[in-house]
C-alpha cells in the first residue's frame, strides 16, 4: 500500500481502540491537518533542498503496538552503551514507544509517565493545553502525522524549584532485527518554575546494518519562570537512518533554554528547532555542529519567535562537510510588534572539505518592532592558511594540521554539552571522524 | 649547519631578497639587523617554507640537506624552528594537545618512541619553568587572549619542547618590555648547546644585550651589506641605519 493508505489504516486502527479520550480528539484534528498539508515536495520552499518525500514513501514496517519488542536491557546497553549511563536517568523508547521496563528512573525530583497516563490523570488539564502546539511554524504535515498517531509517548515533569539529581538521557532504539522501521516518538516536558533539567536525546539501532529506518520525532518543552533547560540531541545512526526531529521550546516565563544539536551521520536528517518567547526577558541559545561525509544530508531549520520584549537569543551553527555531503541552514527570527529591546544573533559557519560538498544557508529575519538589535552572518570557506602553516612549522603533517584545526573549529559547540561523560564521548567520535590519534 | 648561497626570493612578483650569502655553524648565535623593508622577515619566512614566497635563485643547505626541497613540516622535523613575530591565535586548539602532537610527530620522524602522557608532562613542567609559563596559560586555547609577551614566551616554550638544531627568532623582542625581553632571552640562552644555533632577526639592538651574538649582519635592500661582531650592533645603534644606507649608496655608485 502507498504511504497515505498506510497512515490512514494505522490512524483508524489506533482511533478504533483509543478514540474516545482527550488524545483521540487531538489525533483526529492532527490527522485532518496531515491530510490537508501532506508530506512536502520539493516545491515547498522549506523543503527545497531536502527531498523527504521518497523517504516517507519507502516500505517501512511500523511496529503495531508498544511492547511488541523482545528487547532486554542488555540489548539496549549494547546498542547504545553510552558512558555516563550510571549517573543518568535513562528513559528508553523502542521503535518510537516509551518502554517503562527498559528504563531506569529512580529520581524523586523527576516525574515520568506515559502521555496516556498524563492525559487522563492529575495533569490532564495542563496536557490538554500544552500538547500539540508545535506545528504552528510549519507548512507541512509531518509534525501533524506524529500527533495523529500519538501512542506510547512520554510525559516528563520537573516540579517547581527542583532539579533532578541526575541528567536525563532519552534513548531512541530502533529494533531492526525483523525488518525496517518507521517510528514516531513523542515527548512532552514541563519544566516548573525555578526548576532545572539536563536532557540528552540520542538514538541507536539494533539489528541489521543494511536496514533502513525513519524516525519522526517531536519533543515539546514548556519552560516556566526562572527555569533552566539544557537540551542536546546527538545523531549518529549511519547512512541508512533518516530522521525528522522537531524540538519545540516554549518559554512561558523569563527563563533560560539551550539546545545543542550534533549531527555526525545519517541519510537525510531534518531538524526543526523552534523557540518561542512567550514572556519577556527570556534567554535562549541554539547550537549545532554537523560533521558530515559520504552523502549525508543535514537540514537545520530554526525559528526564534520574539513575541515579548527584552529577550536574548543566540544561534551558532557550524558545519564541516566532506565528500558528497550536503547541508542546509535556514534560521528564521521573528520580532513581533511588541518585542522591543530584542537582541537576536545568528551565525552559520561552514567549512567545505571537498568539491562535491555543498551547503545552502538562508537567514530570514522578520522584524516588526523598531528598537531591536539583530544580526545574522553566514560563512562558507576553508581553513585559515596562516594557522595551517603555523602547525606545519611545528612538524605537523598537512593532514594532521587540518585535523587539529577542524577539531578546534568544532570545540566551541562541543563544549556546550555540560555532562562530562557525554561530552568526552562526542569528542572521541569527532576525533575519530577527523582521524586524530586520541592517544 | 646552515649554508645560504646567493638566495633570491620574493612574493607577488616583487623580488625582496637579492642574493643572500650566510653561513651559520653549530654553537653560534647570529643576528640579522636592518631597517624596515630590508627583507628580514622575508628571510625568516623563506627559510621556514612559508607558502606564497617564491625562491628565484640560490640555494640553502641545512645539516647537509637541501632545505628548499623540503616541505615546512619536514624542515621542522629536521630541526628548524621559527619563532613567529605574530604568533597565530587558534581558538579551540588546546595548547597542550598541540605541543604533544608536534613533539611526537617529530620524534616519529626521527625514529624515536613517542612520549607517553607521564613523560610528556614531566618534560612540559621542566620547560615551563624555563620561560616562566604558567599551567593556566597552557590549558587554554593556543595563544587565545595571550598578551604579546605571553605569546612570545609561548614560542620559546615550544622551542624548548621541540629542541631544534636551528632556531630563527623573528623580531621576538618587538612589542615587549624589558622584563619580558629578559625572560625570553634567558630562556633562549639556557637552551643553547654546542650542537644547535640561533639566528636572531631584529630591528633593535636591545635584545642583543641579553642574547649576545657571535656575528651581526646588516641587511639592506635584500642583501647583507655588512657583517661583524657584536660591536657592529653598537655602531648601528649609535649611527642609525642611515650610515648603512649611505655606505650602500656609495657602493652602488662605485659599482656603476
Amino acid at each position: 500500500m502507498n504511504s497515505i493508505d498506510f497512515f490512514t489504516h494505522r490512524f483508524n486502527t489506533l482511533q478504533g481502540s483509543n478514540g474516545s479520550n482527550g488524545l483521540g480528539q487531538l489525533r483526529a484534528r492532527a490527522f485532518q491537518e496531515f491530510n490537508r498539508l501532506g508530506i512536502p515536495s520539493g516545491k515547498n520552499e522549506e523543503w527545497k533542498y531536502t527531498r523527504i518525500g521518497p523517504v516517507f514513501n519507502k516500505e517501512f514496517r511500523m511496529v503495531p503496538t508498544p511492547g511488541d519488542s523482545s528487547l532486554s536491557r542488555t540489548d539496549v546497553d549494547r546498542t547504545l552503551g553510552l558512558p555516563g549511563q550510571k549517573d543518568a536517568t535513562v528513559l528508553v523508547f523502542v521503535n518510537g514507544f516509551f518502554s517503562r521496563s527498559l528504563s531506569n528512573f529512580a529520581d524523586s525530583n523527576l516525574s515520568v509517565m506515559s502521555l496516556e497516563e498524563a492525559a487522563s490523570g492529575e495533569a490532564k488539564q495542563w496536557v490538554a493545553e500544552h500538547l500539540g502546539q508545535s506545528s504552528h511554524y510549519v507548512k507541512d504535515g509531518i509534525q501533524a502525522l506524529n500527533t495523529a498517531m500519538l501512542q506510547g509517548g512520554l510525559f516528563l515533569e520537573v516540579r517547581k524549584g527542583v532539579a533532578p539529581t541526575r541528567p536525563v538521557h532519552v534513548y531512541h532504539v530502533a529494533d531492526l532485527r525483523f525488518g525496517t522501521n518507521f517510528s514516531q516518538p513523542r515527548i512532552l516536558v514541563r519544566l516548573g518554575q525555578e526548576a532545572t533539567l539536563q536532557l540528552l536525546e540520542i538514538s541507536g539501532r539494533l539489528g541489521d546494518a543494511d536496514q533502513d529506518n525513519l524516525s519522526n520525532q517531536v519533543i515539546e518543552i514548556v519552560v516556566e519562570k526562572g527555569a533552566k533547560l539544557e537540551h542536546a540531541r546527538i545523531q549518529n545512526d549511519g547512512p541508512r537512518s533518516s530522521q525528522v526531529s522537531t524540538t519545540h521550546i516554549r518559554q512561558v516565563g523569563a527563563s533560560y533554554a539551550q539546545s545543542t544539536l550534533i549531527s555526525l551521520s545519517g541519510s537525510i536528517l531534518r531538524n526543526n528547532v523552534q523557540v518561542v518567547f512567550e514572556a519577556a526577558a527570556c534567554e535562549a541559545h541554539l547550537y549545532g555542529l554537523y560533521c558530515l561525509r559520504g552523502t549525508t544530508h543535514v537540514d537545520n531549520h530554526t525559528v526564534v519567535d520574539n513575541l515579548k520584549p527584552q529577550c536574548f537569543s543566540n544561534e551558532l551553527f557550524k558545519g564541516i562537510l566532506d565528500e558528497g555531503s550536503t547541508g542546509v541552514f535556514n534560521g528564521k527570527i521573528f520580532v513581533r510588534k511588541d518585542a522591543q529591546k530584542t537582541n537576536a544573533y545568528q551565525s552559520n559557519k561552514n567549512i567545505l572539505l571537498s568539491d562535491q560538498a555543498t551547503v545552502n544557508a538562508k537567514p530570514q529575519l522578520e522584524i516588526f518592532a523598531d528598537d531591536v538589535k539583530c544580526s545574522h552572518g553566514c560563512t562558507v570557506g576553508t581553513l585559515d592558511e596562516d594557522a595551517l602553516f603555523y602547525l606545519r612549522s611545528r612538524g605537523l603533517s598537512p593532514e594532521s594540521a587540518r585535523a587539529q584545526l577542524l577539531k578546534a573549529y568544532a570545540m566551541d559547540i562541543l563544549e556546550k554539552i555540560s555532562h562530562e561523560p557525554i561530552r568526552q564521548y562526542v569528542d572521541r567520535l569527532i576525533s575519530e571522524r577527523l582521524a586524530i590519534d586520541a592517544s | 649547519m646552515l649554508h645560504i648561497h646567493q638566495l633570491r626570493a620574493g612574493i607577488e612578483g616583487r623580488e625582496i631578497l637579492n642574493g643572500i650569502d650566510l653561513e651559520i655553524k653549530a654553537g653560534e648565535v647570529h643576528a640579522i639587523m636592518g631597517p624596515n623593508g630590508s627583507g628580514k622577515s622575508t628571510l625568516a619566512s623563506v627559510l621556514a617554507g612559508k607558502p606564497n614566497y617564491e625562491v628565484l635563485g640560490g640555494s640553502v643547505e641545512f645539516l647537509g640537506k637541501d632545505l628548499l626541497e623540503m616541505s615546512p613540516e619536514q624542515r621542522a622535523r629536521e630541526g628548524l624552528f621559527l619563532a613567529f613575530q605574530y604568533p597565530v591565535e587558534i581558538p579551540g586548539l588546546s595548547t597542550t594537545n598541540f605541543i604533544k602532537t608536534a613533539v611526537n610527530e617529530t620524534r616519529k620522524y626521527r625514529g624515536e618512541e613517542p612520549l607517553d602522557a607521564v613523560a610528556f608532562l614531566r618534560q612540559m613542567k621542566e620547560k615551563m619553568a624555563l620561560v616562566h609559563i604558567d599551567q593556566s596559560l597552557l590549558s587554554r586555547s593556543l595563544n587565545e587572549g595571550f598578551s604579546g609577551g605571553e605569546k612570545k614566551r609561548n614560542e620559546i616554550f615550544q622551542m624548548a619542547m621541540l629542541q631544534p638544531r636551528l632556531a630563527i627568532l623573528d623580531e621576538t623582542d618587538s612589542g615587549l618590555d624589558i622584563d619580558a625581553i629578559r625572560i625570553v632571552a634567558n630562556g633562549v640562552n639556557k637552551l643553547r648547546r654546542k650542537d644547535n644555533a640561533v639566528l636572531l632577526v631584529t630591528h633593535y639592538q636591545r635584545l642583543l644585550e641579553y642574547i649576545v651574538p657571535d656575528f651581526v649582519h646588516v641587511l639592506y635592500s635584500g642583501r647583507i651589506v655588512r657583517s661583524g661582531g657584536k660591536d657592529l650592533a653598537h655602531e648601528l645603534e649609535e649611527k642609525g641605519y642611515d650610515f648603512i644606507r649611505q655606505e650602500a649608496g656609495l657602493a652602488e655608485e662605485v659599482k656603476a
